[in-house]
């Protein structure tokens, strides 16, 4: 867990190359700022970007630097399962994981180099050891206007947990996605919202 | 109105400019540097100059020149890229500069997207170039400005060196004011200072010796260092750059009692130094890859007649290799203060144990995009010249061609084309078809392309086209005829510009029309001698961002027999279902309809609209 005097909320953000981790980020970081919260964020860029994995760390009221220790995380916020289990080492021992169970299949295993873990297996597996909240955000997105929006419901779902107000959060949605989709990113918002509720 | 903003590291630096008031900025494009010139490219009203220059050595003289008539100059590249301007950096610290200059250089601990982690602080004591080291986004802005006043005063560049997690991390930033005064640029001649013959250089020599002292004597002062002694503390801990965030945190974490030296600039504040290993015991000092500022303090120790054990990297336990971190930090305080071990120790780190899940994870490795045009210019030269043949490559997306097996060497910025020849003048007999891409070409390949034909090398080489510098994030070059800024500029001829060097083959070619492509490829490879081949076809992110929409393809699961021949493209829009045995096209396709081409059962059509 964040720790005293050191950070107040830790979030790492898993995911693929091109599935929209960084506007994830960006939404939350901004949105801290809006609330009065220094903010330190890490990224990764370059190489990694293209359909590899990527994480992402954000420290909410933190002074220090932006990496998160191994069991630091108070969420770890997966875009796709099985980057989940990959970087589960940085989520606390009562962290939480919000998932979507909508997976990527890497190049590896589209050509028969590697299989993809049963999906079902994976959120056991995440369920073992940690409280999980599992849903498939890519339909949720559709539901809302675009499978595009799957970040944003994402976003919307982890907000139940970050100590920023819900309108900080809504507001900087907003600002952030392009022009023509902030109804669809609205919604997408809500959605994730709610079903991270239940 | 708040002046804080959210931003990344290197918009943060851009930020930093600004305020500073910067005249003239050049660099090349390298990861994690290339977000400062994108970011000032971009701004809507500019008082400055910016450009993309064709390599790190050109910018930096560019920036050189400017400095040299009394403006503010800042060039930007990454810490390999220092290598290629290293001839100008020594002898620029002989002439130094009369406006202000600094040379920003980005590190990478850890090779996040780099051929090697060399430490730039290195260069600063080679060339006795001042450098300065941060440790946040903000204090990465806050340094620029003063890096411009203290360049001034002492009449030096100064070296800036952010690293990967500075750069490329975010955080919020307080802005502050921007200095509007813009001196006016009046080249004063000055033979003895800026003509380095012999004679010259010998004086100039011990002047930039002479020189440390005050530099030493003002960074000393400087806000970047500050030592916190602590009440009763045994222990002190140095910290540089962005691993003091890391010691700090780890010893908050783990409530040590120890006093805190942090260091923020190079030379190294030696009186703070002193002043710690008068109060301390032992000193444990964290520094991002080489142990630059320990071999300092062993020196002062020395000189100082000091038994305070010095804890480092050089007899461990800090590790010399990768990037540091909070853990890694703790790791070593636990060890070293016999405290009892934080939760998780960095070995765990490195290498995690996947089976502790139970699941294995399928490898998801970074890929050529759906539809790159370099994935079908790497098949169409590993038809031709056979899976024996030599590949050697350059720096670039098309590195990721690794997975196609045409990616046999990879040295540095433009060392393809040499490499080749060497093998060819060692007496190597099989076919050698080297790699590179249109901005490599342009940043040290020319030179290489040169000399290949002059000393008759009997390769081929290929230039995959694919107009812009997309590893980076798509900046143009001068094969765009555009300019950073939008600008339209004349654009280079290829083709030509390979002939004028003296080559006797250039052909281009459309690598998504693989027969031609073909064709072109076994013409080359029968030429004597150095034959070039042009692969052009626009990187498929720009193509798609300049609005250009093709049908994507489908494959008919009737006619497929599960030849896997479309598979082996290895283009992440098809996939292969093992129960089924056919092949299909997911929504990724971007309609290149190269894997059309291939299919022998005409399984692979258009989406019928
Ligand atoms: S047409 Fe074929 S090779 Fe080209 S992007 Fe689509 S699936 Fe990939
Ligand atoms: S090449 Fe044609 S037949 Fe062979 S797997 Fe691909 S679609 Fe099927």
């Amino acid at each position: 867990m964040s720790s005293e005097g050191i950070s107040k909320f830790d979030l790492v953000i898993a995911g693929v190359g091109g599935q929209g981790t960084i506007l994830a980020s960006d939404i939350i970081g901004k949105a801290a700022v809006k609330g009065n919260m220094s903010v330190r964020a890490a990224e990764t860029h370059g190489m990694a970007q293209r359909g590899g994995s990527v994480v992402n760390h954000i420290r909410l009221g933190c002074e220090l630097g932006s990496m998160i220790p191994m069991k630091g995380a108070d969420v770890l916020l997966a875009l796709e399962p099985s980057e989940a289990l990959r970087y589960l080492e940085f989520l606390s021992d009562d962290g939480t994981i919000i998932v979507n169970t909508d997976p990527i299949l890497p190049v590896t295993v589209t050509s028969g180099l590697c299989t993809y873990p049963d999906v079902d297996a994976i959120i056991s597996k995440l369920e073992e050891t940690h409280k999980v909240k599992a849903f498939n955000a890519t339909e949720l997105a559709k539901e809302a206007g675009h499978p595009q929006s799957m970040n944003v419901v994402m976003v919307g779902a982890v907000s139940n947990y970050l100590p920023i107000s819900v309108d900080t959060m809504l507001e900087c949605v907003k600002e952030l996605v392009p022009p023509k989709t902030i109804d669809i990113n609205a919604k997408a918002f809500e959605m994730g919202r709610n079903i991270a509720q239940e | 109105m708040s002046t804080r903003e959210y931003m990344l590291g290197n918009v943060a630096i851009a930020r930093g400019i600004v305020e500073g008031g910067g005249q003239v900025i050049s660099g090349y494009p390298g990861t994690p540097s290339s977000e400062i010139i994108g970011t000032l490219a971009g701004m809507k009203e500019r008082d400055f100059y910016v450009e993309w220059s064709v390599n790190e050595k050109v910018a930096l003289e560019v920036a050189a020149g400017a400095a040299m008539t009394g403006v503010r100059s800042v060039v930007t590249m990454k810490h390999v890229g220092l290598n290629v301007a290293a001839d100008p950096l020594l002898t620029l610290a002989y002439t130094g500069v009369k406006g202000s200059m600094i040379i920003i250089v980005a590190d990478d601990p850890s090779c996040h997207s780099s051929q090697n982690e060399q430490d730039t602080r290195r260069y600063s004591q080679f060339s006795l170039i001042p450098c300065l080291d941060p440790c946040t986004p903000q204090e990465a802005k806050d340094m620029i400005p003063y890096a411009f006043e203290f360049s001034n005063k002492v009449q030096m560049p100064v070296i800036f060196r952010p690293t990967t997690r500075i750069s490329h991390g975010k955080s919020d930033v307080e802005l502050g004011p921007v200095n509007e005064t813009r001196p006016a640029a009046e080249f004063v001649k000055e033979l003895e200072r800026w003509v380095m013959v012999p004679k010259n250089a010998r004086v100039q020599h011990p002047h930039l010796l002479e020189l440390q002292k005050d530099i030493l004597n003002e960074l000393e002062n400087s806000p970047w260092n500050s030592l916190e002694l602590s009440d009763g503390a045994k222990v002190g801990v140095i910290a540089s750059g962005i691993a003091s965030v890391y010691a700090k945190e780890a010893i908050i974490k783990q409530g040590i009692n120890a006093s805190f030296l942090k260091i923020g600039t190079y030379p190294v504040p030696e009186n703070k130094i002193r002043t710690l290993m008068e109060n301390s015991e032992r000193i444990i000092i964290f520094e991002e890859m080489e142990p630059v500022v320990e071999e300092q303090v062993r020196i002062i120790a020395q000189e100082t007649g000091s038994n305070v054990e010095v804890i480092g990297k050089l007899q461990g336990p800090v590790p010399r290799i990768y990037e540091l971190n909070t853990d890694i930090c703790s790791d070593v305080l636990a060890d070293v203060l016999e405290l009892e071990r934080p939760d998780v120790p960095a070995e765990v780190a490195e290498d995690f144990d996947y089976d502790r899940c139970r699941i294995d994870l399928p490898m998801r490795p970074p890929v050529m995009c759906p539809g790159c045009s370099h994935r079908s210019t790497f098949h169409v030269m590993k038809k031709v010249y056979g899976k024996d043949a030599i590949f050697p490559s350059d720096i670039g997306c098309y590195t990721l061609g690794i997975q196609s097996g045409t990616v046999d060497t990879t040295l540095c910025m433009g060392g393809s084309i040499t490499v080749a020849s060497g093998m060819y003048q060692a007496g190597e007999k099989k076919p050698i078809c080297c790699s590179i891409g249109d901005s490599t070409f342009f940043h040290t390949g020319m030179n290489g392309l040169l000399n290949a034909i002059y000393n008759k090398a009997d390769i081929t080489v290929t230039i995959v086209d694919n107009r812009i510098t997309a590893m980076t994030g798509h900046q143009p070059n001068p094969g765009m005829g555009k300019l950073v800024t939008g600008e339209e500029t004349s654009e280079v001829d290829l083709e030509a510009l390979c002939k004028g060097l003296g080559a006797g083959f250039v052909e281009t070619a459309d690598p998504y029309d693989l027969k031609q492509t073909e064709e072109v490829f076994k013409r080359a490879k029968e030429y004597k001698g150095t034959s070039v081949v042009i692969t052009e076809q626009l990187c498929v992110i720009d193509a798609k961002r300049s609005g250009i929409r093709r049908t994507p393809f489908t494959i008919d699961a009737e006619k497929c027999t599960g030849c896997r021949l479309c598979v082996n493209l290895g283009c992440p829009a098809i996939e292969f279902d093992t129960n089924t045995r056919k092949a299909s096209i997911n929504a990724m396709c971007t309609g290149c309809g190269v894997c059309a081409a291939l299919c022998k059962f005409d399984a692979i059509t258009e989406v019928k609209k």
